[in-house]
């Protein structure tokens, strides 16, 4: 009746990502019905008032985020999920999410675009509005799964690190993780680990500054929080033309991001020391590259790969060691380029970066198409 | 209420950043003269929520409270998000014209829909204020402003009336040139439960009266008295004879089951369902 019992279960992964965020303490669902993200705002309807939560379905995915924020300010945890078109319309919140230090889970079930493009057919094509959407000078956090797992495992490490570094945190899906079934594994309550922000002391008024993460009270607790998207002070009086209160402010937002980058990208490699072709792959694409990979070494190429777990922040580090290593790094995505950019600044001329791309009719790529490409890469010099 | 009301109560010690001559001035202090004639001595059952505008900055971060200042538009979604889960706090929500019935129009006909348990206060000033004077969705018809400059060609949105429409427990109108029944209306207000609207018409002397020609403040308020017409009076006019008047007073007062009523009382019987059913 109230949480999932620890053991193993068939689920879809939107169920997951239900579960996992009703797990990681999320209270409040907002959201607006979108392919392919529904069935978590269905299961969080049915599921968050078994637990004392409240679910509610808004008139438009705008109103969705704005309400998780003021969820949030009560002290709950809060989570919206949509795909492209209504992650567009969150944009702007979320960088509102951000300057307030608003710590909320936005889940983004990526389909087919740009527009509304194939609703429901897969594609990666967010990749890059998940790290540049909003305005301004901003760094956000995003989680990539490529399981049913993952959806669990990686949602609830998203409201973990919304709480810890209190921001607005990114679960960037996609249409195949999100909707597959596969066979999955809670495990003993007690070993998961459940981050909670740090609430202030009595007498305490510094929620946005002085320290590298504030923190956070919640309204109605006597603390007078003034919360404002406007360039504000360590106490939350708007300074809309001071250069230094800005710089301050909009630095240590970012900082408290990068200068955590190795603590927050996760990542899963294999062989990456010692291999002469590389693979960097995040999401559904990666599901191919176990396969591809077994079978290049059966016919004795020399392999390894990364697989990005956290998209945003980059582990920068760790693909600038691959191309240390490896000649050629193949980079498989189901849109038209976009962390293949991010792989050939990381190489910086040190291997090869070589692209495949796949997209409409949310056709994966496979492995022996991935394979393909890898043999090519090692043939051509 | 014994005390002497004074603002300076209700406020942090930060300059009021409103022009001379500024409606927001009275609104603010209609309200706070509601609240401390209903007893509160303080904001702390309070949380207030505005948006983008020069109203946004009536509580933001003027009053010693819990205040959010939110994106434009986005005041009402935010306000739903923390009344949910804090039922026991009264959330009070202002902004002005553009804010709540221009950019945030959806969010507000939702929201009297839902009977959402806020009190939103609207300020409208008939133009967008703080970026110079643009044409607003309340703009009379004809009036020039700096994207009008041969006067709007548009006709306004009639705001309370709306709110009655989309099913507010409580829809009034009043104007500047009204602080008593503005601060009367609050005081009802506040104590009661669903959604509750209130719309002050209110005087921007610097971006609207500038170009609509009213020589100042004073000018604007007399415009608002000559020009008010109670509702009871309006009822026996014509449409032609209530071009350019405002209509003020309690256009309706009534009550439906709330949201916050709504939600929890569905989650407490699905509980209650559920426990028989183990049974």
């Amino acid at each position: 009746m109230k949480m999932s019992k620890t053991g193993t279960y068939f689920w879809q992964g939107n169920e997951a990502c239900a579960e996992g965020a009703i797990i990681a303490g999320c209270r409040f669902f907002a959201g607006y019905p979108i392919t392919p993200a529904s069935e978590i705002a269905e299961h969080m309807a049915r599921r968050l008032p078994q637990v004392g939560g409240i679910t509610i379905q808004m008139e438009d995915e705008i109103a969705s985020i704005c309400a998780i924020i003021g969820a949030s300010w009560t002290g709950n945890k809060a989570m919206t999920a949509t795909s492209g078109p209504g992650f567009s319309l969150m944009q702007e919140s979320i960088g509102y999410a951000f300057m307030t230090e608003t710590p909320c889970v936005i889940v983004d079930v990526q389909r087919a675009g740009p527009s509304t493009g194939q609703a429901t057919k897969c594609g990666q094509g967010d990749v890059m509005q998940s790290r540049w959407g909003t305005h301004g000078d901003y760094s956000a956090i995003v989680l990539s799964p490529n399981s049913v797992q993952e959806m669990f495992t990686l949602t609830v490490r998203a409201f973990n690190l919304a709480e810890k570094y209190r921001t607005p945190v990114i679960l960037l899906a996609d249409e195949i993780i999100a909707h597959m079934r596969e066979q999955i594994t809670v495990p003993p309550l007690k070993s998961i680990e459940i981050i909670n922000r740090k609430k202030p002391e009595d007498g305490e008024k510094a929620f946005f500054g002085l320290e590298e993460v504030p923190p956070m009270p919640a309204v109605g607790e006597g603390f007078n929080v003034a919360v404002t998207g406007s360039t504000h002070n360590e106490y939350g009086i708007r300074f809309t033309a001071d250069p230094t209160v800005h710089r301050r402010l909009v630095e240590r937002l970012n900082n408290k991001i990068q200068n955590h980058v190795d603590e927050i990208a996760d990542f899963e490699s294999y062989n990456i020391d010692n291999c002469r072709i590389g693979i960097v792959s995040y999401g559904c694409t990666s599901r191919a590259v176990y396969e591809a990979v077994e079978n290049a070494e059966k016919r004795g190429i020399k392999i390894g790969y990364i697989r990005l777990k956290t998209v945003w922040p980059f582990p920068e580090g760790t693909v600038k060691k691959l191309a240390e290593t490896a000649e050629k790094i193949v980079v498989p995505e189901m849109n038209l380029k976009q962390i293949f950019y991010e792989v050939e600044r990381a190489a910086n001329g040190l291997a090869k970066i070589i692209p495949l791309n796949k997209i409409g009719g949310g056709e994966l790529i496979t492995p022996e198409e991935l394979l393909a490409k890898v043999e090519e890469a090692e043939k051509n010099d | 209420m014994t005390e002497t009301f004074s603002v300076r109560k209700y406020l942090r010690d930060l300059k009021l950043p409103f022009c001379p001559g500024c409606g927001l001035f009275t609104v603010m202090n209609s309200f706070l003269k509601a609240v401390h004639e209903s007893d509160h001595k303080n904001l702390s059952k309070f949380v207030f929520c505005s948006g983008i505008g020069c109203s946004a900055w009536i509580p933001s971060p003027y009053f010693i409270a819990d205040s959010i200042h939110t994106p434009h538009g986005r005041s009402i979604p935010v306000a739903t998000g923390i009344k949910l889960l804090r039922p026991d706090l009264n959330v009070v929500v202002f902004g002005g014209d553009g804010d709540i019935v221009g950019i945030g129009l959806s969010h507000f006909i939702h929201a009297a829909r839902r009977n959402l348990d806020v009190l939103v206060i609207m300020v409208n000033n008939m133009v967008y204020g703080m970026t110079g004077g643009q044409v607003a969705p309340t703009t009379p018809f004809g009036t020039k402003t700096t994207t009008t400059p041969y006067g709007s060609f548009e006709q306004p949105l009639d705001a309370t009336r709306l709110a009655v429409t989309a099913g507010a427990c409580y829809s009034t109108r009043w104007t500047t040139a009204h602080p008593n029944e503005l601060k009367d209306s609050i005081k009802k207000a506040i104590k009661m439960q669903g959604f509750r609207f209130i719309e002050v018409v209110s005087q921007c002397p610097t971006a609207f009266g500038r170009k609509a020609v009213f020589k100042d403040a004073g000018e604007m308020l007399k415009w608002f008295k000559q020009n008010s017409i109670p509702i009871q009076q309006a009822k026996q006019m014509s449409g032609e004879e209530l071009v350019n008047k405002i209509v003020i007073g309690v256009f309706i007062r009534r009550k439906r089951p709330s949201l916050i009523k709504a939600i929890y009382g569905t989650i407490e019987e699905m509980q209650k369902n559920c426990r028989t059913r183990l049974k």
